[in-house]
Order: C-alpha cells, then structure tokens, then sequence
C-alpha cells in the first residue's frame, strides 16, 4: 500500500535502524567507529550515521515518496562495543550496490565519509572497515600490472624488492640527483625513488630529472646486468599536466613512475593506473596525507580502508609503515593491511583488525612498500614481517653509509639475500638475526661498515594508533 | 671505523655483472644447494632448471634443462639434475628454480652453480 505525506522530523531510528537485516552478497558494508554526544541513544545515533551516508536528510520531504526509498536505504543493522573504550561504539552499516557509481572509489567515499563527518551528534566518527562486494571489485580497474607482473617484467624472483629513496628530499639539481641514483643502483638496488614533495621545483624540473635518472637506470643495468628502475613522480599540479610527465618517462623507456594518490586525488590516480595498464607501466603509490586520516584513534579513515581504496583505484606499490622503523604502525593492524594489499581473499579476523570478509576475485594485488627509518640492522625482522612480495625501502640506510651510496646498496643488498637465504634453510630470523648478518658481514666489508654505523639506532616510541583490544 | 673504501664495479670488468638473488653473497656449497632444494620442496613449488652463458644472462629466457620436474620431491634426484647440466655446461651459470604454478611466478630463483664471465 502506498505511504501518506507526513511533513515533520522523524527519528532516524524509526527508518535507518534494522537490527535483523541480514546484509546481501551484493551490500556494501561499513563499521564505524562512533563516538556519540553524551545522552543520544547508540540506536538513533547508528540510524543517523547510516542516513547521512546514504539516503537521508533531517526532515522528511515530499519527494522522498516519489521513489522506492526503503531499497536505496543504507542499514544500521548491528553494534557492538568497543573493546576498552565505554566512550564509543562499532554500528555496522549495508548499503545497497546500486547507490554507487561502477569503479568509482570517488564516489563510494563522497557518500561514507562525507557530510556525515561534520554531523553535529556525533563528538567523533572513524571509518574502520569497508566490505566492497566482488561485484562492485569487479567494476574497478585495480593494479596496473600486479605483483606476479611486475616480477616478470623486473626478473626480480624469490626475495624482496630493495629500493633507495633519494635524499636531501629537496634541494639537489637534476645532474646531482641522478648521480645519487646511479651509485645506489649500481651497488645492487632494484629501485630509487622521488621523495614525495619532488615534483617540479626551480631548482630541479621534472624533465631534466627523468632524463638523468634514465642514464642513471641505463648504466647500472649494463654494469650489473640487472634490472633497475626508479619511481619516477608525476604527481603534479593538474591531471593533464601529471599525464604529460608520465607520457614522458614511456617514451625515454622508463619501467615505473610514481603518485601520490592521496594529496594527488583518487580521480587522478585512477586515471593514471588506467593509463599505466594500457602502457605497461607499473605505479608506485605514496601516501603524504594518510596519518592526518588515520592516525587518530576515534575520528577519520582508517589506514586499512585508505589501503582498499587503493587498490582498487589502482597501484602496483604502496607504502605500508614498518613496524619497526620511525613512523607509527601497530604489527599486527599492519599485518592485516598488508594481507589487504597482496591476498586474493581476506577473512575477518578481529586480532589483525579487520572485520569483514574481503574477496578481491581476480584483482591482482599490491605490493606494500616498507620505508621510513629502517637500516640494515632492521632487515632480519622485516624479512620476517613482510616476506619475498614486498618492497623494502632504505633511504639513509642507504646513503648514510660512510663509504657512500655504493657501498650503502651492496650492504643492504648482502643483508637482504643473507636474510632470505637463512629463512629458507628454516632458520628464525627474529631471533638469530645478528648471527646471520654478522656471518654475512665476513665477506662484505660494506655491510660490515653499516652494521657498526647503525648499531645503537632505535625508534622505540608506544604507537598512538593502536588496535581496540581490553586493556583495563 | 673502517677505513674508506672504493667500491669496485665497472662496464669493463665482467666480473661485476650480477645474476639476481643471491649473486651477492658467495657461491654456494653443495650442502647450502641441498637445503635450498630442501625449502623449495617443502613449499610445494616444482623445481626447475635452467642455464646461460654468463653474458647473455640478463634476459627473461635461459635454456631449460629437459623439462620442469612437476612433482618431483626426492632432493637427491633434484640435486642429481642440477649436477648433470653443470656437467654438460661447465662453463654456464646454471639457475634452480621453484615454480608455483597457482601464482604462475617462480617463488624462488638463484644460480646455483656459477659460470665463468668472458
């Protein structure tokens, strides 16, 4: 029977709240974080934040009768406390496939975390956890070539990807610049890297950057008879300019370029990774920005949705954190987003903090990037946490060895097969690391000079982000 | 602290082309060959042979040794493969590798003997 016009406000509980929905295949499914005013029950409060995200305004109107409005409805349909935080709870929410654009990460995301961020009943939100159906992965276009791909195509097998960002981040010219990269290549790197804030500055324009590095890239290969490449970045002030700079690096023959996918905007990225699939190229992904986002505990997007996101607008690599390097990142919650960005299929599992099935079909996956403060005492744990499809990024354990770059390469590149041949014999990297590296040190005068450059280094700060798990 | 040292690698010196994982650390001993084998059994991975002449050894394709031994398991059979390509190309770098044909990518790669650079 059809409804009457009744002007007015209702509660949103009345419409949104449906606590025995059972979700579709096809839902989109969201938990939330939700901090409420003191006094507003968690039912109407879960309500709100499901209409907000989707259908709903604050008042009833007549045009709401016009259309079918309990389908196109998000759905509070459970909640659940927060372990150790009586201030905030999880509301689980369905939305239905069809409110969403095909393919647009754009547009999932303007509806979950846009005006409802600012609803003033809410003292804070969080975006912990997104279920994308496989049939909305399926509308994406993902990584541009994937991790079995790029191996291939870098002839890189059965260990980790070893990668130099360049540093000073700003200041160096073109000539200089590719000169860093040239020594860091030869001594056994696979990769260097722009920082992030390279793009086209006075003092270095991006032109005369890529075509120093490619020299740079050319003469390492002939000499070491490897593969090499360097991120080049084109992130850049507008879209077309940024396609510009990538059409550039394909025609000087370069096998990678690089974005920024949060500061650069996910419109532009998808654009980009559409354009790197049709042009074999492969795309790393930085992520300046993310911490502002995730970093906060009770207000923002969490890093495993920002990692999502990614992946589906597409990236070939992705910066992870460390766990143990300077930048924040709990071990296990990283271990979670780094199943996100590589697995075909991802189980809910609380203790990594991931709370729902992920099934990404076909999409192929990503590698994450380990980089921030790490150095060649580092190596045995990351080669534990990360494993063979992964990137690890030395930027002053690099360059900082004393005898320069070179030597700053080799000893990385001497730690990192000691490392993955010791696993592979069975041993416990964790455990029996200055062994192994110490034993590796015997026939490698560089890496012996980084390990006692490096000795006394630590970055042992709490993390401020840390999983909701009973700490009382 | 060490005293500073040169790093010595040149296009001229073919000493300094590498061949990917583990060409940085020294040649293998038959024992440390076993226990590679060893991981690559245990992973599941069929093993596979291939060899090059060191200066051609940067493309995507070496010369296969008969064929992948799919299924195969027994590490002294393994190994006794491994030994006769060396044999016929003494002079080769002769690669081990364990394919995994669910990824459709070798999850391990490393020249197991190693040839002599003209």
């Amino acid at each position: 029977m059809a409804k009457k016009y009744d002007a007015g406000v209702k509660e949103y509980r009345e419409t949104y709240w449906m606590p025995d929905y059972t979700p579709k295949d096809t839902d989109l499914l969201a938990c939330f974080k939700v901090t409420p005013q003191p006094g507003v029950p968690r039912e109407e409060v879960a309500a709100a934040v499901a209409a907000e995200s989707s259908t709903g305004t604050w008042t009833t109107v007549w045009t709401d009768l016009l259309t079918d409005l309990d389908y196109y409805k998000g759905r509070a349909y459970a909640i659940e406390d927060v372990p150790g935080d009586d201030t905030c709870f999880y509301a689980f929410i369905a939305y239905p496939i069809d409110l969403f654009e095909e393919g647009s990460v754009v547009n999932v995301m303007t509806s979950l975390v846009g005006n409802v961020f600012g609803f003033k009943a809410l003292r804070a939100l969080r975006l912990e956890d997104i279920r994308f159906p496989i049939a909305y992965v399926m509308t994406c276009n993902g990584p541009p070539q994937g991790i079995q791909v790029e191996r291939d195509l870098l002839n890189k097998y059965g260990r980790p990807l070893l990668g130099c960002t360049i540093k000073p981040k700003l200041g160096l010219s073109a000539k200089n610049y590719g000169r860093a990269c040239y020594e860091g290549l030869r001594g056994g790197l696979d990769f260097t890297k722009d920082d992030e804030n390279v793009n086209s500055q006075p003092f270095m324009r991006w032109r005369h950057r890529f075509d120093f590095v490619m020299e740079a890239i050319h003469k390492a290969e002939a000499e070491t008879g490897e593969r090499k490449g360097h991120y080049l970045n084109v992130t850049a002030p507008t879209a077309d300019e940024m396609m510009r700079r990538a059409e550039y690096a394909k025609e000087i023959g370069a096998p990678i370029i690089m974005h920024d996918y949060i500061t650069g905007g996910w419109a532009a990225n998808t654009q980009l990774a559409q354009w790197c699939q049709n042009n074999g190229m492969l795309l790393h992904i930085h992520r300046a920005m993310h911490a502002v986002l995730d970093r906060n505990p009770h207000h923002g997007i969490h890093f495993r949705v920002l990692t999502k996101i990614l992946r589906l607008s597409g990236g070939d690599h992705l910066h992870s954190g460390t766990v143990v390097g300077k930048l924040e990142g709990d071990r296990d919650a990283t271990l979670g987003w780094i199943d996100i960005m590589r697995d075909s299929y991802v189980k809910e599992d609380r203790s990594r903090g991931i709370f729902f099935d992920q099934d990404w079909g076909a999409m192929p996956g990503v590698l994450p990037v380990a980089s921030g403060g790490i150095h060649v005492w580092h190596m045995p744990a990351l080669v534990s946490i990360f494993g063979d499809d992964s990137v690890l990024q030395f930027g002053g354990g690099t360059l900082g060895h004393p005898w320069g770059n070179a030597a700053g390469a080799a000893a990385n590149r001497v730690a990192v097969e000691a490392c993955v041949e010791a696993r592979n014999q069975g041993r416990e990297l964790e455990k029996e690391g200055k062994d192994i590296l110490t034993t590796a040190a015997s026939h490698s005068p560089e890496l012996k000079a980084a390990m006692e450059t490096w000795k006394e280094i630590k970055f042992e700060f709490d993390t401020v982000d840390k999983l909701d798990v009973s700490h009382k | 602290m060490s005293e500073l040292q040169d790093y010595a690698s040149s296009l001229e010196d073919t000493n300094s082309r590498k061949f990917e994982t583990f060409s940085y650390l020294p040649a293998m001993s038959p024992e440390q060959i076993r226990t590679q084998i060893d991981f690559i059994v245990s992973k599941g991975w069929n093993p596979s042979i291939e060899h090059t002449e060191p200066q051609n050894a940067s493309g995507s394709y070496w010369y296969m040794w008969k064929l992948p031994m799919f299924g195969e398991t027994d590490v002294d059979a393994i190994l006794a493969e491994c030994e006769a390509c060396h044999q016929a190309h003494p002079d080769n770098h002769v690669r081990l590798l364990g394919l995994d044909n669910y990824a459709q990518c070798p999850g391990a790669s490393m020249v197991i003997y190693r040839g002599i650079p003209t």
